[in-house]
This record gives structure tokens, sequence and C-alpha cells, in this order.
């Protein structure tokens, strides 16, 4: 197996690690890194469970290989709040009740945390759209859309 | 009962963790030394296997052992265990963990590879020879139950395995005597569960003690524990089963799978924790789903419409074995009369058994089925006597004064079926003055204008809940004061964690941040069911209730003890029992628990037991049903078929409300579901019985760019036949979805399309029926 080189920044962290060239980046966040916040619901990039930001960009990891990602900038769930501190996103997905079994949670969340940072005002639609590409099998998605609207409406009003 | 947070839309103890990528799945589990295992599973959906040869494989970089069954023979041997078994099953039909002769769909597994990593267990796959010899296909149970079919399995001398009747009153006569006779035949399809986590298992053996740990995405980690034990001869005791976060369950994670004795025997074969994954392609192959039901049904009605009777019967696909006993086609059965009060019914399913991987229940189970076809007899009423499609409802359900109400019809177990509580024709009225039916056909006349086809749909349900025996739970208040409930009750996302603290927190008089409950660990809680049959709110919620108040009990015998006061004088709140008026007398239940919990040589109040703490089992052997209408409109394209869903409203009564929260979490997520069998969720055989819809982009789910927002109303009609007064939640969105979807399609097609009897429907065939009304 070839291993290559790769250094990226990982929720701020500087990470150099080797890695097997046909690794996938979310496997690596998870295995190599630990953090298994991001989870793999498809390995074939409909789901969206695994999307991560990646250069300020939504990214399904597993449809990325850790190589590809030499000298990017990641963020995963991890990054956005703590229990005891959640964000904004995270709280509103707690208030309106947007997570059931919580696995596709993480995907959803990068998801709308990269639309709201360059969409400060979507509509309900756009939300709507944007989540097409993360797929939920318990909350029917209504309180999930509810939540990005309700996160959108906090960030405006504490800029 | 005190109504503190019993009621309460309070956000749920559970997320902090899982929205920060705390949760611990099965895949987050990481154990010293585990390998990583992944299956052979057949190609064919029906063959003998003639030579297996893992030479080559062994040798691959990584490779630490493959195993076929007989490579375990000294940890198992035999197929797996009957989960639920049925006096017309003489013997089970399951089975082994591993195939070591006959296959019987695609996707059974037939080796394993462990590996150091998942990727080198993956390539050594390729390497592993296997010579399978074809045998006949029974791709569908149309086709299973001809003439001259061949069969499932070469052994069996029919593939009908059973043949179920339930009958009430005298059908031929009410038939007779009725106003009307109409027959229809309906194919019923549903797909898989499709819970976003895939099924997983970690195996750990402890060399030292002989226990194993396992830790599975299971809904029924106790009956894991129990077949596994009896499989490999271990007693239960030595064997540590624990659900941990698990990422969505739906029905088919209830069942006790091969893998999960697979990896268990693989790992005390090999010394090693083993763990497996599913990926996605697998679960497509060897995660039970529910898929076909056809139906041939004839309905009597008297002038009025109102419905009197129901005969026929029905083909169900069963796949290939049936590790679930007959569950499916039972609740199938036992979900007439529905919401009807009919003078007779007379109706047989033919389970018959098909290539392809096996059914089990899948969200609602068989009740949506028995749901779509009365709901579309009832519109067939509606629809020949042309009379509003309500009305047949109305005329035709339980009424509320009738309550408690005798269907005629027979629980699994044999028993009359009594229906506890309701107003049926009530919820109906909601949805139809919520939805504002009687403005609708201004806004069909106004989709016109834009060359839309604009349709209403209405549908009802009634669900069987809280289904017996029991699921426990135990509440003990620890010396630091804090509550900790422990049930065997497992979550696969349905808040349990925080309804079950409600309920302890009002009984103790304490704050919700003080109450933790653990699930699913068979060292933490003795006794454990399933998740299943929306029950956990009934059973585990009732016995919380119970064992907390024996706790409260407790503690104000105590307190009346250590404050020198009369039991009837004190109260319970804020953590504390005092005296009522006198709040300066108290003693903190932390004293209390720290007295009860014992030091060395000091006596604790007389008649009273050590431990702040009691177990509670609530005797769950009558059911609470639950009951709801539903009423949506659809907007089609004619050109395109295309169908959105423009509004959808839900009318729903599961008693006492824990949590509305998550209660309307339960109901959104269960008509979403319903949607996607309506609209979507179609897995295709071929006639090898080849899956043909085997990813994402070949089965499609219901997505929120294509689902309504769903507004929902709730009636609260308490139980009597509970302590909280609640029924279950967690299938009542779905039931009756398919069925609105579909008559609401019907009413867009208009009178001159044919009479939808089927779901999926796909845009083409739209089209197809709306040249045929142009026709």
């Amino acid at each position: 197996m070839s291993a290559r080189k790769i250094s990226l920044t990982v929720n701020g962290q500087a990470v150099e690690a080797e890695v097997e060239a046909r690794v996938n980046l979310a496997d690596f966040v998870r295995q190599a890194i630990g953090l298994t916040g991001t989870h793999v619901g498809c390995e074939h990039g409909v789901c969206g469970a695994c999307t991560i930001i990646v250069d300020g960009r939504p990214a399904r990891a597993c449809l990325m290989l850790a190589v590809q990602a030499d000298g990017a900038e990641v963020e995963t769930v991890e990054s956005l709040g703590t229990p005891e501190a959640l964000s904004e996103l995270q709280q509103a997905f707690r208030d309106r009740h947007a997570l059931q079994c919580g696995f596709c949670t993480p995907g959803m969340l990068m998801t709308i945390e990269a639309l709201l940072r360059v969409e400060a005002s979507p509509t309900r639609e756009q939300v709507r759209d944007v989540l097409s590409g993360n797929l939920c099998r318990c909350t029917g998605y209504q309180a999930i859309v509810d939540a990005a609207l309700d996160a959108a409406k906090a960030r405006r009003g504490t800029r | 009962m005190s109504t503190r947070y019993f009621g309460a839309a309070v956000p749920r103890l559970e997320d902090p963790r899982l929205l920060a990528g705390r949760g611990t799945y099965v895949d987050d589990i990481v154990l010293p030394g585990m390998l990583h295992a992944v299956f052979l599973r057949s190609s064919v959906a029906h063959g003998r296997i003639r030579h297996l040869d893992s030479t080559a494989a062994l040798s691959m970089p990584g490779v630490r052992a493959v195993y076929a069954m007989a490579d375990l023979a000294g940890f198992g041997a035999g197929p797996m265990p009957a989960m639920a078994p049925h006096p017309l099953l003489k013997t089970p039909i399951t089975c082994s963990p591993l195939a070591s002769d006959e296959v019987c769909y695609v996707g059974e597994a037939i080796a394993m590879v462990l590996a150091d990593s998942r990727a080198e267990a993956e390539d050594a796959l390729a390497a592993i020879e296997l010579d399978i010899e074809h045998l006949p296909v029974v791709a569908n149970a149309r086709q299973g139950i001809a003439d001259g079919a061949p069969r499932a399995h070469s052994g069996r001398d029919s593939n009908v395995i059973a043949t179920l009747r339930g009958s009430h009153g005298n059908v031929d006569a009410v038939f007779a005597a009725a106003a009307h006779r109409f027959s229809e035949t309906f194919e019923i399809h549903r797909g898989g569960c499709h819970a976003m986590e895939c099924r997983g298992v970690v195996a750990a053996p402890e060399p030292r003690s002989g226990e194993l740990s396992l830790w599975t995405s299971s809904q029924s980690p106790y009956m894991v524990r129990r077949h596994l034990a009896t499989y490999l001869g271990h007693d239960e005791a030595d064997i540590r089963v624990t659900a941990p976060d698990v990422g969505g369950g739906f029905g088919p994670k209830a069942n006790v799978y091969p893998e999960e004795f697979a990896v268990a025997l693989a790992a005390l074969a090999c010394g090693h924790p083993v763990k497996w994954i599913e990926d996605r392609q697998e679960h497509f192959l060897a995660t039970t789903q529910q898929r076909d039901q056809f139906w041939s049904l004839e309905v009597a009605c008297d002038a009025a419409g109102r419905m009197l009777g129901v005969r026929g019967r029905c083909i169900h696909d069963n796949g290939a074995y049936a590790p679930y006993g007959l569950i499916l086609p039972t609740t199938a059965l036992a979900s007439f009369p529905g919401p009807y009060a009919l003078a007779a019914f007379d109706l047989s399913i033919d389970v018959v058994l098909t290539n392809l991987v096996p059914t089990s229940p899948v969200r609602g189970a068989g009740r949506p089925n028995a749901a779509f076809v009365l709901e579309r007899l009832a519109d067939t009423i509606a629809r020949r006597l042309n009379l509003p499609r309500e009305e047949v409802r109305r005329r035709s359900f339980v009424r509320a004064e009738q309550m408690p109400y005798v269907t005629g019809g027979k629980m699994r177990d044999g028993s009359p079926v009594a229906y506890d509580s309701g107003d049926y024709a009530r919820a109906l009225s909601l949805v139809v003055d919520k939805i504002d039916a009687a403005s609708f056909e201004e806004r069909r006349a106004e989709a016109a204008t834009r060359g839309r086809l604009l349709g209403l749909g209405f549908a009802s349900c009634v669900e069987d809940t809280g289904l017996g025996p029991f699921e426990g739970a135990s509440v003990r208040v620890t010396p630091a004061g804090k509550v900790v409930v422990a049930t065997g009750a497992a979550s696969q996302g349905q808040g349990h964690a925080t309804t079950l603290a409600q309920i302890a927190a009002d009984a103790l008089g304490v704050d919700l941040s003080q109450v933790t409950v653990k699930a699913a660990d068979s060292r933490i809680f003795p006794l454990g069911i399933s998740t299943i049959a929306s029950r956990v709110a009934v059973t585990a919620g009732s016995s919380v209730e119970i064992a907390a108040r024996k706790v409260r009990d407790k503690a104000i015998k105590v307190a009346a003890h250590m404050l020198e006061a009369g039991e009837h004088d004190l109260e319970i709140e804020n953590g504390q029992v005092r005296v009522v008026g006198v709040p300066d007398m108290n003693v903190p239940l932390s004293t209390i628990a720290r007295v009860l919990s014992g030091s060395a040589g000091v006596p604790i109040p007389a008649g009273v037991e050590p431990d702040l703490a009691a177990t509670g089992y609530f005797d769950a052997n009558q059911l609470a049903f639950a009951y709801g209408s539903q009423a949506c409109e659809v907007e089609i394209d004619p050109e395109t078929g295309d169908t959105r869903i423009t509004r959808y409203v839900v009318a729903h009564d599961c008693g006492r409300l824990i949590n509305p929260l998550i209660v309307d979490g339960q109901i959104r997520g269960g008509v979403v579901h319903g949607i996607g069998n309506a609209l979507f969720e179609h897995m295709r055989h071929d006639e090898a019985g080849q899956p043909l819809t085997a990813t994402y982009a070949d089965y499609l789910l219901p997505g929120a760019a294509e689902m309504p927002d769903i507004e929902i109303h709730h009636i609260e009609t308490p139980s009597p036949r509970n302590p909280i007064g609640a029924k279950g939640a967690g299938e009542g969105g779905t039931i009756p979805a398919a069925a609105c979807v579909i008559s609401a399609i019907q009413d867009a097609l208009g009178p001159e399309a044919p009479f939808v009897t089927m779901h999926p429907v796909s845009p083409e065939q739209i089209v197809e029926w709306i040249d045929q009304a142009r026709k």
C-alpha cells in the first residue's frame, strides 16, 4: 500500500499524518484523528451524514480521499460547540427537537452551518433545497428547517 | 400526580451530547486488539454451496482468519433460534449464522474474514473461491403460491408456510343481506427501514472470566442475549449485551441477526474483540424488509354506505426465512377491522416463502397495510355510491359511546380485542375542518387555472399500542441526591432519556436535570423485551411511575422517622421531604439515600429495606388503542406526473402526552415514512431474485425538498389501562399516511381515472392513469 504524508488543519488544529491513498476523508477523520462525530451512513455520497466543511464549503467526507485534503482546512461537528456550550445552531436544533437518533445530525449541522455563513437570511424553500442532500429518517425534516431558520435569526441578532 | 414535567415540551436531555458529536454508536467503539469482520454473501438468490476455498484469502495482508460455519462448530452450530415461535410453524424457519449448504437469498452470509482493518478484510473477500450450484428461484410471493412453483427451500413441499385466519360474525349472512358489495384487489409494497445508521456489532471475549460482551445496534438487546446464550450453551449471566446510541431502528433492528451470532462466535474463536459494521449495500441485501402484500377483498355496505363486512385473502411475501415467526402477517390481520364497527369479517393470509431477504415489521408493521385496504374500501364505497368520503367513514366508525368496544378480532395471543377509548369521528372532523375541506373546490379551481390537478385525501386508523408483557424500570436515589432510572427498553432516538426522566422527576419532586436514564445494558437492568410496537411509553413509562412512587413512599416513611412527623403530614418537593406548611422541617432525599446506603454498625430505620430504590414492572397485558385521522392535498403536474404534497394535517390521540415536542417528532417522522411508501420507496428484484435497487440513487427515500410541513392536532383521551394514561405514538403517523396520499391522488385524477389500489405510485404511473382517464 502506498502511504503518503499529508498536512491539514482540522478544527483549527494542525494535523500531520501518514495515510494510505485509498483511505477516505470520513474514515480518516473518524479513525486516525478520533473525531467520531462525523458519521458514515451510505458511503456513496447520497445520505449526507458525513458532511463536513472543507475550505469553507460543505463536502461529503465519504467521497473525498484523505490525501485530497492535503493542505485543506477541515471543520467537523466537533468545531461547533460543546455539550455545555452549544452553538446557536445546535441550540436551535435542541429547542426545535430537530434530532431524534442523532445519526444524521452532524451532517445536517455542517450543511446548515455552511449555508448560514453565505446566506444570513435563507428562505424556508432555500433551506429545504439545501437539505435535499441530507437524509433523515426520524424527523420528517420540518423541525430541522425550523431550527435552521431560528439559528439564522439568532445569528443575525447577535451580529 | 404533580404535572410539573409530565405534559411539558421540555428539550431532550440526550441532545447536547448528540449535537456536539459526542454520541457513542457501535462504530465509535474501539477496543485494544480489535479485528474487523466482513461477510462473504451469496450472490445468487437460491443455490447450493459446492465448494469454498479460503487459502488465498488467508495469505492476504492483515488477514487473521477466515471462518465458515464448520470452523465455528466448537462454539455453536445449527440454525438460529426462532425469536417468536408460532404454533403454525411446526419447525422454526431460520438460517444458520453462516450458511453451509443451501443459500436462500442474495446476501445470505456464507463466510467471514477477520483482518486488522476493514479494508484488508474486504480485499481478502475477493480472494475466497466460492462455487455455488444455482437452484430455481421464487422471486415473488404470487409466483411462490402458483401451481408448479419451484421451492424456495429445496426440502419443503410447499412455499406456503402458514395460512392465518381472522374472522368474526356470520360473514356470509352479512354479505347476503347487504345492499351493496364491491370487490377490489390491492398491491401494497413497503420497503426497508433505512435507519441512517446501518447495523453493527462489537463482540469482546473476556478470556479470564469467560464472559462475553456484545454491543449491538439493536432494538432488542435482551433478546440477542437470551438467544445467543442458548445458542452458545452459556448462562445469560455470562453475556453482557448493550445497545449504545442507536441511529434509528424502525422495526428491522428488532430482529436477532445471523451477523450478531457470527461476530460473537468469531470473537470466541479468535480470542479478540471483533467489530462488524454493515455497509449500506449490505443493509439493502441483508437487513429485513417488509415488501409485498397482495389482497383480494370484498366489502359489504348498507344503502347509506355504512360498511358492514369485509372478506377476502392476502398473499404475503415472507422472504426466505422467518426469524421473527409470523409477527408481521399476524399484525396485519390483528389490525382489522380498524376504526370501523363491522358486523362481520373473514380474512386469511397465505404466508409465502420467497428467495428474497426475510421480512419483518417496518414502522407500523402490517397496520399500514390493513389501513390502506380498509381506507381504499371506504373510498370505493364513496365512489360507487357517490357519497362524500368523510360521510362513509363517519357512518361506519366505532362511536365514542360504544367504548370499550369489542371488535370481534383477536390479539396475537388469541384474546379478544377491545378498543379502550376515543372518538374516531372527532379526529376525522378535526382534519376535515383544519384542512378547510369546505373551500377545497375553490383551491382546485385555482390550481386548474395553472394547469395543475389538485386532490384532497383522507385516512383514519386505530393502533394497538403498549404491547405486553412488560418493560421494567428501576429508580434509585443516590447519596448525592441524583435520581438514576434504569430500564431494559432500548432507545433508537425516541427520547426515552427525557420522557422517563420527566415521569420520575414528577414523582420524586426533583429537578429534571437531577435525573439520568440508563437503558439497554444487561449489566444495569436484568430484563428487557424490545422497543417495538409503540410500546415503551406505556410499558416502561408506567413502570417508572410505579417504581418512583415506591421510592417516594419509602423516602416519606424514612423522613417521618427522622422528622418525628406523621407520614400524612409530609410532602416531597425540591429534592426534599418536608412537613406540609413547615418547609424548614425537611430532610433532603440525598440524606435519606445516604442513611439507606448504610454505615458499619449504624442501624437503619426499622421496617425499611436498605437502598432508596425500587423496581417496577407494569403488567401491560391490556393494550391501549391510539387512533387518528389525516388529511392532505396533492398537486399533480399532468404532463410529468410530478406529485407534490402541498398540505398535510394530522389529528392524533395517543392519550396523555408525556412530552408534546417528542410526540410531534414521532408523528412527523412517521408521516414522512408513510409518504415515502406512497410515492418513492420501492425495493425491486428481478426474476432471478437479484436486488435492482441497492443504492440511494435507485431506492428513493423522502427528502427535505419534497416533504410538506405537517400540522398536528392532539386529542388527549387518557387510556384507562395504565397508570399514566398514555398510548403509544411511534407508528400512528405512518399507519394511515400512504392511504391518505393515495386518496388525494385519486381525487386529483378524477372520477374517470382507474381506482388506485397500489403503492408506491410513480410519476409514470400517474401519467398513464391520466391518459386512461382522458380516453
